[in-house]
């Protein structure tokens, strides 16, 4: 007992081990090459915006929290690409990547951003809480953890509408490595266990929650190991390889459509920047920030296309180019769209309307007199 | 459908024995489990979900029989995990399912506060309209059953205060089940409030689709002399209060919220401008209370009106005590109501 105790103390110093310095990663065979320069475009779109929405901030144009994707690109295109239309998606606050690979307009989302009437949740929701009903991404959540619940309810939905099968719908919950520390984690995935529920748990393990480790966080900090106490099976792939994410995706949604079983995976990454936009991250390492920054998935993957001969200097500066004239023109939009009119203010107070339902302005009378 | 105006509102009627009309008198556990039963065969997209409400047929056996009817797949026993259950109704309602939640005490909601208020009463709005959230949440709260601090609280008043919810606390069986059918059938989530002490009170309950309107209150006695404002439970004990005094010639209004969130502030203002005198009896406790918002309304509303100041009749503020004596030195009850109506009237030099 004493000798796990110690073995297990000795696991949680060992640091994280990143993974292979490598500079260009080989293909396989089988792989379409228009995929890859595609998954190549998504990862350049992703970071172009998220670049924008960076300096958007700083100007002011964007407020509250702002979590970027930046470092996890490979990861957002692996998980959308492998996610088919038919299924649902419930993310965390670090959603701006998903809202786009699921296919909305980098100018609604910007709108979003920019606090605008046309943005995705018509300006109500902000930097953390994309939504679109059409796409079936059933939010963006700020709570930590709060979303897990809610995806799990919608995996419970969907045993009463269809049968398991290569067609069936399936719910996807994206998660980050502090969230697995919650009791809504646990109680989610019980649930799912309980009831066999057709969802795929993803936690996206950048290495730290805020500024906490994972190992100085969770007492299994393996977290693809945590599903085992509920008999879920976890796989842990590398968050910096588009391919690895699509398929580990692919394998946990597999066993959600045809079996009906929950599933977790854990994709491993490093966050290129702070917690936030405001964060300047002083708790980290120069050597931590040095293996980030390796580990960029963007540039392997740009030097992995080339070396592959599927890409040359001069198209790679046209898919950038390409990203950097969208996200101006998502600006563009976000900018020339309408603020929300205060006097939509109580709009969507109730989805059935009801007497008496509140509508006072700060210093208007509640109750009309006689 | 029958249209009666006053489907749900509760009467004194309600209340009494019925003297062998049509009407079936049935208690407030059966108009519950009656109107469960109902929408559950109307609507296939009905489920219930709850600790022991399966098998064990509820703790208070509110689904008692409903799982032999309906199955495992309709009346779900869930693990104890009230943030985990409560979440998993949000998000299959917001597929297009219309989950009844049981909790089987308001004060376990305590553990599902985020999923309550950070989600359930958030996601429509928040999103822009896209997907509302069509669930009930029901739970019994009260004390008076010896069941010590932790299993006895009213916290009517941390879901009153939350834009995006409806909250609702009938207090006859009539209302009990016109109201679930309205909170059912609504598409936004509702907290429903049961109280335990009103589980075996009897009523007259019409059969059949009498809905409620969520928002409304509703004039449960009519009166000239003074307006009691009660909810749940409180209404009872005020229409029994109304009653005893009506025999001195005092003649008690009682307005019966019904509906805590949208709060109905016009007819608790119509009647106390008629009356000009108010107490509220309500079984949270008083600071920051439903009394303290009624108060407050009335200021505004009937301040013109008022011949003494609004008085509030509530829960003392401890953790209430196991001991019975205790218990009932710190409830409110009929006599606490009646010493406060007439320390009213007599400040106004009753009878006038």
């Amino acid at each position: 007992m004493a000798e796990r105790r110690r073995a297990a103390a000795a696991r949680v110093k060992e640091p994280a081990a990143p993974p292979e310095a490598q500079t260009t990663r080989a293909f396989p065979a089988d792989e379409p090459p228009e995929q890859l320069l595609g998954y190549y475009a998504d990862m350049v779109l992703i970071r172009k915006f998220e670049l924008s929405a960076d300096q958007m901030y700083k100007r002011a144009k964007i407020g509250g929290y702002c979590h970027l994707n930046l470092g996890e690109e490979a990861i957002v295109v692996g998980l959308m690409a492998a996610l088919l239309p038919t299924d649902y998606l419930f993310t965390n606050y670090r959603d701006h990547g998903y809202a786009l690979m699921r296919g909305l307009e980098p100018g609604r989302v910007m709108a979003e951003l920019f606090g605008k009437s046309t943005g995705v949740s018509k300006g109500r929701g902000g930097s953390m809480h994309m939504f679109d009903v059409g796409v079936r991404l059933l939010g963006g959540y700020g709570i930590v953890g709060g979303q897990l619940p809610p995806a799990t309810g919608a995996a419970l939905a969907l045993t009463y509408r269809g049968a398991p099968g290569p067609d069936a719908e399936v719910v996807m919950c994206q998660l980050g490595d502090g969230t697995t520390n919650i009791g809504a984690f646990h109680e989610s995935l019980n649930l799912a266990a309980v009831w066999h529920l057709p969802i795929v748990y993803v936690v996206v393990n950048n290495r730290l929650g805020m500024g906490t480790t994972v190992e100085a966080a969770a007492g299994e900090p393996e977290l693809y190991k945590r599903g085992s106490s509920y008999r879920i099976p976890g796989e842990r792939v590398d968050g910096t390889d588009v391919l690895a994410v699509r398929n580990g995706a692919r394998r946990a949604l597999d066993r959600a459509r045809l079996k009906r079983e929950p599933a977790l995976l854990e994709v491993m990454c490093y966050r290129l920047r702070g917690h936030s936009v405001v964060d300047p991250a002083r708790y980290r390492s120069s050597a931590d920030v040095e293996t980030a920054q390796a580990a960029d998935p963007v540039p392997l993957l740009r030097q992995s296309l080339i070396a592959a001969g599927l890409l040359d200097e001069a198209e790679a500066q046209r898919f950038e180019a390409d990203a950097d004239a969208r996200v101006a023109a998502a600006v563009a939009f976000a900018d020339a769209s309408p603020d929300p009119s205060p006097s939509q203010l109580f709009d969507y107070a109730y989805a059935t309307p009801v007497p008496n339902a509140p509508h006072a302005l700060p210093g208007e009378p509640v109750v009309v007199l006689p | 459908m029958t249209a009666v105006p006053t489907a749900g509102v509760p009467t004194e009627g309600g209340l009494q024995a019925s003297k062998g009309d049509a009407i079936p008198l049935i208690t407030y556990r059966q108009a519950l489990n009656d109107a469960l039963r109902a929408e559950l065969t109307r609507d296939k997209n009905v489920i219930l979900v709850g600790e022991e409400i399966g098998i064990f047929e509820g703790s208070y056996k509110i689904t008692a029989g409903l799982l032999t009817e309906f199955g495992p797949e309709r009346v779900r026993d869930t693990p104890i995990a009230e943030e985990g259950f409560v979440g998993a109704a949000i998000g299959a309602a917001m597929l297009g399912m219309r989950p009844v939640v049981e909790i089987m005490t308001l004060n376990f909601s305590l553990i599902a506060m985020d999923q309550i208020v950070n989600h359930a009463a958030k996601i429509y709005s928040m999103f822009g309209g896209q997907t509302p959230v069509p669930m009930v949440i029901r739970m019994p709260g009260g004390g008076g059953q010896q069941l010590a601090a932790t299993h006895s609280q009213n916290l009517e008043v941390w879901f009153a205060h939350v834009p995006g919810l409806k909250v609702v606390a009938p207090a006859t069986p009539a209302d009990a089940k016109a109201l679930l059918l309205a909170a059912i059938r609504d598409d936004d989530p509702v907290i429903f409030l049961e109280n335990l002490s009103l589980y075996n009170t009897k009523g007259e309950v019409p059969d059949g689709d009498d809905v409620a309107q969520i928002g409304k209150a509703a004039v449960a006695r009519e009166g000239t002399d003074l307006t009691v404002i009660a909810y749940s439970r409180a209404t009872t004990v005020a229409l029994q209060v109304a009653r005893q005094l009506a025999e001195v010639g005092i003649s008690i209004e009682v307005v019966d919220l019904r509906s805590l969130r949208p709060l109905d502030r016009e007819t608790v203002c119509a009647s106390v401008r008629k009356t000009s005198l108010a107490v509220v009896l309500e079984d949270d406790w008083l600071s920051y209370g439903i009394g303290a918002e009624i108060s407050a309304t009335l200021m505004e509303g009937a301040f013109d009106y008022l011949d003494a100041p609004v008085r509030r009749v509530a829960a003392a503020e401890v953790p209430l005590p196991y001991a019975e004596t205790l218990e009932l030195a710190a409830l409110p009850d009929a006599n606490d109501l009646i010493k406060v109506i007439r320390e009213v009237l007599a400040a106004t030099g009753f009878p006038r």
